[in-house]
């Protein structure tokens, strides 16, 4: 990626005076508006059952990310460290890492180890792929006395090819040709290069998925169907959603009656019950049988327009070496966002599609999914193309837009400004654009140069009307929004400091949400979920009204 | 002060630990020398060493030390030199309040992108520096150093020096790489940063009866609560460092008479180099319970060494606590029996914790730090009941498995370890320093009680499953344990637990 850095102002007006109010751009930032690269991949190793994840790096890494995370999820967080000394940043941190993994096998007992680098070690020049490998070979040579896995003994059994290195040399090429015949009572390791002056969060986690899926995805299933006998599945990469998005997402999946594999799948693991027992890894995520069988993936759907025009994703990974079919379409948010997932629903699973088409023949297999009753109706999206939908979710949809018709002359002229990773602002913006909320503002701590573009594709009426911001931070966005007096804020709480001085109502998405209880049961997407969002902007700006009138009216 | 000796101290002893099955959690081998049992022989604990790789210690770094002990000082620009993760977790993170500035709630970063790690950040540095102060106009500015630049080898301390020409600000480099030892040394290149502020402004005009508070960070304004006490006294708060923090106090502090310190792990450095320097002698308290908080104003009184002083000290001590008094009566009849884990980073706040809460009528079960050292460990097991576990570097597990065993009531610590007490359905107060609640002084103390109070009488404990789970198992409820003589000191005490998961772990 490059560095160079200006904050690209694209489409809208030119915002005068900005470039001069903060030459400091390329000297440094006030108030970010992203995280490190090794939070991102945390993140995503959360949702694998049973993954801890371990930085290579200094212990305040893993206990910075470990609190930032549990202020927002308000669940246990464990992240191990390797906990470099001065000693390991001289010598390499091999003895540190191996002595972690050891650790953490024996404390956890994990299915999946997700090793993350830091700029420490990357600065380093450590060498990940061999330092695991000569781990692997070690713990081969002492598997006796190794509880790693916390297997029974010997079931590490010898000549397991889990003693074959499986990455190739550079941290970016790996894949592991031998992943579907592990033992599945030793850990996975996999690893991620993440050096924080590289990217954002954002680019973390989906460096994570993709190392994930680049080093255990394989295709030995696909003459044997998976193991508990069920069909092809789709395989979903959601990007940074929240739990109660990822479990709305399985049950909006459901009509059409695939098996989903979401990757990753935090849903339980960071909104879990009480519990009743102290649980080391708390239950839920997605299996390593089913990153192992995402070759056989009946189709891929990605998830963020940016991230739909990035070179190399778990995606494209899939495509180019198992040929899954590759859907890439913004988050589902809002009409258009949704409609789109909707049509990738229905292409993945041609028969169900059909049917859907079909409108309603009773005996379609679809149908009788449905308990028997036919469930599906036809509607036109707003292109004019018609689609065909499980009847409950043509509810939801309907029910969305007749809300969108109840709210609109609340919201008509006004203007918001959002910020938040590139996918969940362009997915944001696309949404209100659609309610007449003119998005006059959107900020991302990414510069990755995608967003503008990614953004105007989905909603090409943004363009003349919307400003862009990428490498953006709270600096820079208090200074345009002096002359843009936006009506509302829409992101995570960090831009509490700018709503109050403001005086504008700020909706809180996305993340981090730290100063509110529920942060990780906010739901943006689907219809449903676009509604509870719908619903809390327009009462938002219905409330600001209220508490700004003189009269105080009770009727609104 | 002797630690040991607490009049209420004979409330919590009666309560014996009930202990009630072994837990399943294993102890890392390497971690068992960390951890021991009050009551019981042994030798000194192992601490204050870098923790262990891959237990996920709760602590932070060297970056972390620093960050929080200058963060308060409001007037000053903190600017941290590095990725931007370091600064954004950092982020108006404390609960330190200012009477005045606002600036040390921004987060300030250089950001250092790849280009920047390649051909050194000295420049940017500098630029950000530059840009920054002409802004914010600030009193001083720090910069702390974090891993990759003491990797990649900017050379932060001279363009402080060059940069300090130009605005004639005092620009001071903070070597906090992270890596480089544990957050104690972080406290002490603090210290160090801070020391080069000092003797550089004008001690005309300061009393006599004057102090500087060091090692308090005026949590939810607990600086000032303490600062009015010693005010009633008639004493000159010359300083207060860090909490509301000022670069010109900060500047004169070495006219004041008396160094008082708080927070000793964070702030001794630092007052016994003002000892070494300017001649100023130094006594360490606490501000937390009736029984620190009292015996701190004593302290001042003694050692100004007038009669006026300790008879208004008294006057303060007695009108506080008789505004407080009735109420902590009330909540000690539901809290008395209940018994607390205590895992804070330093060990002055420990103490003052078990005493707080014996006050209470509360036993401490589980007591544990960050950062204590040999003697602070032995103190605690002088002080604490028999049975009570204390352990040095902790991680996530260890304090599940204690608290299991221990079946406390209440867990008191920070963020991290909060959802540990509360999937487990304990209790919580949070005594960490990103707190929104003023625990010091005798206001203090009445806040705590409430809060302990609110939480561990609260009737969502009746719901959640593992209480629920004793209740059909037909275990008594926690009043009556007391009487259950088999359980009181049986053999089965933890750390014959603890020795039984070692040799699982082991095995």
């Amino acid at each position: 990626m490059s560095c160079s850095s200006c904050k690209p102002a694209v489409g809208g007006p030119p915002p005068e005076g900005a470039a001069s109010e903060h030459p400091d751009f390329p000297s440094g930032s006030t108030n970010p508006c992203k995280l490190c690269t090794p939070l991102g991949a945390c993140l995503a190793f959360k949702g694998i059952e049973g993954a801890v994840p371990l930085l290579h790096g200094s212990q305040g890494c893993a206990t910075y990310i470990r609190r930032y995370l549990i202020s927002h999820f308000r669940e246990p967080v464990d992240i191990a460290s390797t906990n470099f000394s001065e000693d390991s940043a001289v010598f390499g941190g091999r003895k540190n890492l191996h002595t972690a993994l050891d650790n953490v096998g024996r404390q956890y007992h994990p299915a999946l180890v997700g090793i993350a680098t830091t700029c420490l070690s990357e600065t380093m020049g450590e060498n990940m792929p061999m330092l695991i490998g000569e781990y692997r070979k070690e713990a081969e040579e002492r598997k006796a006395e190794c509880g790693l896995g916390g297997a029974p003994e010997g079931s590490a059994a010898a000549g397991s090819p889990a003693a074959v290195v499986p990455f190739a040399s550079g941290s970016e090429e790996f894949r592991n040709p031998h992943a579907q015949v592990r033992k599945p009572d030793r850990p996975e390791l996999v690893h991620v290069s993440t050096p924080s002056f590289k990217g954002t969060h954002a680019e973390g986690f989906h460096a994570a998925v993709r190392a994930l899926v680049e080093t255990l995805a394989g295709d030995a299933a696909r003459d044997t169907k998976l193991e508990d006998g069920s069909a092809a599945p789709v395989a979903i990469f959601p990007g940074m959603v929240s739990p109660a998005d990822l479990r709305h997402l399985r049950d909006f999946c459901s009509p059409w009656g695939t098996a989903v594999t979401l990757v990753p799948d935090y849903a339980e693991t960071l909104d879990g019950p009480s519990w009743a027992d102290f649980e080391r890894l708390p239950s839920g995520g997605t299996t390593v049988a089913e990153l192992r069988a995402l070759g056989i993936a009946r189709a891929a759907v990605e998830f963020g327009h940016s991230l739909a025009i990035a070179p190399r994703t778990a995606g494209t990974h899939l495509k180019a070496r198992f040929g899954v079919p590759l859907h890439r379409i913004g988050l589902p948010i809002g009409l258009r966002g949704t409609d789109a997932f909707c049509a990738a629903l229905n292409a993945t699973c041609p028969n169900v599609g059909a049917s859907l088409l079909a409108m309603a023949d009773p005996e379609s297999p679809a149908s009788r999914l449905l308990h028997g009753k036919p469930s599906f109706c036809s509607v036109v999206d707003s292109s004019g193309r018609e689609l065909g939908l499980p009847a409950r979710i043509a509810a939801e949809r309907g029910r969305l837009i007749d809300s969108y018709v109840d709210a609109h002359k609340y919201l008509a002229g006004k203007k918001a400004v959002v910020y938040g990773e590139d996918d969940l602002v362009a997915g944001l913006a696309v949404f209100l654009a659609e309610t007449g909320i003119t998005p006059v503002l959107v900020a991302s701590g990414e510069r990755n140069r995608r967003l503008a573009a990614a953004l105007f594709a989905a909603a090409p009426e943004l363009r003349d009307r919307t400003e862009v911001r990428e490498g953006s931070d709270f600096g820079d966005i208090e200074a345009r929004i002096a002359e843009l007096k936006p009506d509302l804020l829409l992101g995570s709480s960090k831009g509490y400091k700018l709503a109050r001085a403001l005086g504008v109502p700020l909706v809180r998405c996305g993340f981090p949400v730290h100063d509110r209880l529920g942060s990780q049961r906010i739901q943006i997407l689907g219809y449903a979920g676009t509604q509870q969002l719908f619903d809390r902007i327009v009462n938002a700006l219905l409330e600001a009204k209220q508490e700004h009138s003189d009269i105080g009216y009770s009727y609104l | 002060m002797n630690p040991t000796t607490s009049a209420a101290s004979s409330s919590g002893s009666g309560i014996p630990p009930s202990v009630l099955q072994p837990s399943a959690l294993e102890i890392l081998p390497s971690r068992a020398s960390s951890i021991a049992e009050a009551g019981k022989a042994g030798g000194p604990l192992n601490c204050g060493k870098t923790s262990v790789a891959g237990s996920v210690s709760q602590r932070a770094c060297v970056f972390c030390g620093s960050r929080v002990v200058l963060y308060p000082i409001a007037d000053a620009l903190h600017i941290v030199h590095g990725p931007i993760g370091c600064a954004a977790y950092t982020w108006d993170i404390r609960g330190s309040q200012s009477s005045g500035p606002q600036l040390f709630r921004n987060s300030f970063s250089t950001d250092m992108q790849e280009l920047d790690v390649v051909y050194g950040g000295e420049k940017k540095l500098e630029r950000a520096l530059l840009q920054l102060i002409a802004k914010h106009q600030p009193k001083a500015a720090f910069v702390y150093g974090t891993c990759i630049v003491g990797l990649i080898g900017d050379d932060v301390g001279a363009v402080c020096k060059r940069v300090a020409a130009v605005t004639g600000i005092p620009v001071l480099s903070v070597a906090s790489e992270g890596f480089k030892g544990t957050k104690k040394d972080g406290y002490r290149a603090a210290c160090e940063a801070v020391f080069h502020l000092i003797g550089t402004g004008d001690t005309t005009g300061i009393s006599p009866y004057s102090l500087n508070l060091m090692g308090d960070f005026n949590i939810a304004g607990e600086s000032w609560v303490v600062r009015g006490y010693l005010e009633r006294m008639g004493v000159e708060v010359v300083a207060t460092i860090t909490g509301d923090g000022r670069v010109d106090a900060i500047r004169r502090c070495h006219g004041a008479k008396l160094n008082l310190v708080q927070c000793s792990g964070s702030m001794t450095h630092l007052a016994k180099k003002m000892q070494e320097v300017y001649g100023v002698p130094f006594k360490r308290v606490s501000f937390f319970g009736i029984e620190d908080m009292s015996a701190a104003l004593y302290d001042v009184a003694k050692h100004f060494g007038s009669p006026e002083l300790m008879e208004k000290a008294r006057e303060v001590v007695r009108e506080e606590v008789a505004k407080i008094y009735p109420q902590l009566r009330t909540w000690r009849e539901d809290l008395k029996g209940k018994k607390a884990a205590i895992y804070v980073g330093g060990a002055f706040k420990a103490f003052s914790l078990v005493r707080a809460l014996r006050t209470l009528g509360m036993r401490t079960a589980l007591v544990g730090t960050q950062t204590g050292d040999a003697s602070d460990y032995e103190t605690l097991r002088e002080m604490c009941d028999p049975g009570t576990i204390i352990v040095d570097d902790s991680n996530p597990i260890e304090l599940a498995k204690f608290c299991l065993e221990q079946d406390v009531d209440l867990f008191i610590g920070g963020v991290k370890e909060r959802p540990i007490a509360y999937k487990l359905g304990i209790g919580f107060c949070d005594h960490n320093h990103e707190r929104k609640e003023c625990l010091a002084g005798f206001e203090g103390m009445a806040n705590f009680a409430r809060e302990v109070h609110a939480s561990v009488m609260s009737p969502v404990w009746n719901f959640v499953p593992r209480r629920a789970t004793r209740k059909a198992e037909g275990l008594k409820p926690e009043g009556l344990k007391s009487v259950e003589p088999d359980l009181a000191c049986g053999p089965q005490s933890a750390i014959t637990n603890l020795k039984s998961a070692i040799v699982r772990a082991v095995a």
